[in-house]
């Protein structure tokens, strides 16, 4: 291997700056969560404790964070279940052109450009004048749907399109049914894609926003119930739940590569029988 | 994702005739089982992306009273926004924020991906150091924006700092609710978004191209500016798309980080929602989406996106 050259280390250094900037703030945002009791919102630090996080378990003093919590987490499942399902579906239908095919393609393009708060506004006005209630499980789930599903469908296009086609030829030359071919031949090949859809569908909806923001109805998600929280809290108890919150968002991510990792090694150990003498 | 090796020439679709044996998908014509298999997708799209866009535009025609809304077919609504100077400045301002933070993140975008793709060696570091870029993604955007806060504030640790080391006497007041919160707050949640597709597209760049381009002579530079810049313009685009959308689309980070002092026309949205100037408001997103979906076409004439998933 060659020496590294000069421009190596000047990007290198640009990237750890990079990712200073990227972390800086969450990282500091972590350490004042522990502020003292008398401690403000910026250093230093007036003592360390548990404080805010305790504050943040009173009912009274901060709205109903546990419910709205609750709420999202409830939302996400929701949305990332139904966004790997359609997905996989419209993937499948996408490896061949159909009559309308680009039609829909524009217009997920469309969903994922378009501004948020037109969405929001959108449906709002859509279930106000039909007189349905605004609810989070229902128009606040569709909204969401607009974009989770985007980024799921890109993600399945750029796996189907490297999606070796002769394991399905050698499956139906076999006598599989199309339904048997997607189960047992597909389906386990894309797995590891699947969790990425699926970890997509669950943290975009549990940070969704502003796509949210009319058609949540009267019970918040936790992003809007942390908004409402900007404009009239001042301690640091909102450090402490931008801390457990990004705390819980980056669980939910590890848990997600954990798998990616664990079925990859299982994969590679268990998933070629070549030369075991199988048929 | 790289490409995975060709699959070989496809003889079996050039084949006669299958012959499949009981139900199956495949029995169906191929436009039916297309049909079928993107139905769900459809409805959710016509549900919640056709029919709000629909409604907004009627919705738009619209006349209010202080509490209720009534249909009516006038042009009031585009009349008092076209003829106040209040919509051009809001206009120039989002624009203004658009351009600005489009260039930064291009740059830095561009220099990340450039130093993942080319630099780091082993694909295993690749795939650690990219994903230590993405996941910040997948956190909250306001936990975000509200951590900017103890940095910037006027007794936070920039002032602080810059102060003890003896650059500035007072706390500089420009650094938080300003401009520059602004757009600070946009590159730090959006570059990502350029690194991604820039780094995919050069991630299926031939290295022997670069290789060849040093062989025949040129410089690093010569080489960044006539075979990885021309390469990489596909991820370069797709990057500017999602960038410039996010950013013209956007009223919370605004508001947030400029202390309600700056406006976009997002704000001028969610403003006219909060009072319940529905008709108002929705004019306002005919415009608004007019724009992107302008700005959008002519980004999409440097790239055909279809080709490039």
């Amino acid at each position: 291997m060659d020496k590294r050259s000069r421009s190596f280390y000047v990007l290198a250094c640009f990237f750890a700056l990079f990712l200073v900037f990227l972390y800086g703030p969450t990282i500091t945002i972590a350490i004042l969560s522990f502020q003292g009791p008398q401690g403000g919102l910026t250093f230093p630090m007036r003592g360390v404790s548990l404080h805010w996080f305790h504050d943040l378990f009173e009912q009274q003093a901060v709205g109903d964070i546990w419910g709205s919590f609750s709420r999202s987490l409830l939302l996400g499942l929701m949305v990332m279940a139904t966004t790997v399902v359609v997905s996989v579906m419209g993937g499948l239908a996408f490896r061949k052109r159909f009559p309308g095919s680009g039609v829909i393609f524009y217009l997920i393009v469309t969903s994922l450009v378009i501004p948020s708060i037109l969405i929001s506004l959108g449906v709002g006005l859509i279930f106000s004048q039909s007189g349905l209630p605004v609810h989070w499980a229902t128009s606040g789930f569709g909204s969401q749907l607009t974009w989770t599903l985007p980024f799921g469908l890109l993600i399945m296009f750029a796996v189907f399109n490297r999606f070796d086609k002769s394991y399905e030829e050698a499956a139906r030359d076999q006598g599989a049914t199309s339904w048997q071919t997607i189960r047992h031949v597909i389906l386990p090949i894309i797995a590891p894609m699947l969790l990425g859809v699926a970890l997509f569908g669950f943290t975009l909806s549990y940070d969704e926003f502003a796509r949210t923001l009319l058609t949540a109805g009267s019970y918040n998600t936790l992003p809007l119930e942390i908004y409402g929280m900007t404009t009239n809290v001042t301690t640091p108890v909102i450090f402490a739940l931008g801390t457990l919150t990004t705390g819980f968002s980056f669980l939910i991510i590890g848990l997600f590569l954990a798998v990616v990792v664990t079925l990859n090694r299982r994969r590679s150990r268990l998933g070629s029988d070549a030369g075991q003498g199988l048929v | 994702m790289t490409d995975q090796t060709p699959s070989l020439p496809h003889a079996a679709s050039a084949r006669a005739p299958r012959t499949d044996s009981g139900f199956s998908l495949s029995r169906l014509p191929d436009a039916v089982t297309g049909w079928l298999l993107s139905l769900p997708l459809a409805l959710v799209l016509l549900f919640f992306l056709v029919l709000p866009i629909a409604m907004i535009v009627v919705v738009s025609f619209w006349g209010a009273t202080e509490f209720s809304i009534y249909p009516a077919f006038q042009f009031d609504n585009y009349e008092f926004l076209l003829t106040s100077p209040v919509t051009y400045q809001v206009f120039f301002n989002t624009i203004k924020y658009a351009v600005i933070t489009w260039a930064i993140t291009l740059v830095l975008g561009f220099t990340i991906a450039h130093f993942l793709a080319f630099h780091v060696r082993t694909q295993t570091w690749q795939i650690v150091l990219f994903l230590l870029c993405t996941i910040p993604f997948w956190t909250s955007n306001i936990i975000r924006m509200i951590s900017w806060i103890p940095f910037l504030g006027r007794n936070g640790i920039a002032n602080s700092t810059l102060i003890s080391m003896g650059v500035i006497d007072e706390p500089l007041e420009w650094l938080l609710f300003s401009d520059f919160s602004v757009i600070l707050a946009f590159v730090h949640l959006y570059t990502l978004f350029m690194v991604v597709p820039i780094f995919n597209t050069m991630m299926r760049i031939d290295k022997s191209l670069i290789e060849a381009a040093y062989d025949n002579g040129a410089s690093g530079f010569q080489t960044l500016t006539n075979v990885i810049i021309p390469l990489a313009k596909p991820g370069i685009m797709i990057g500017s798309i999602f960038v410039v959308t996010l950013v013209m689309g956007d009223f919370i980070t605004v508001r947030f980080m400029s202390g309600s002092q700056k406006a976009n026309v997002g704000r001028l949205i969610s403003n006219d929602v909060a009072l319940l100037q529905y008709p108002s408001a929705a004019a306002t997103a005919v415009i608004l989406l007019i724009t992107v979906l302008l700005v959008i076409s002519i980004l999409l004439r440097f790239v055909d996106i279809r080709k490039e998933l």
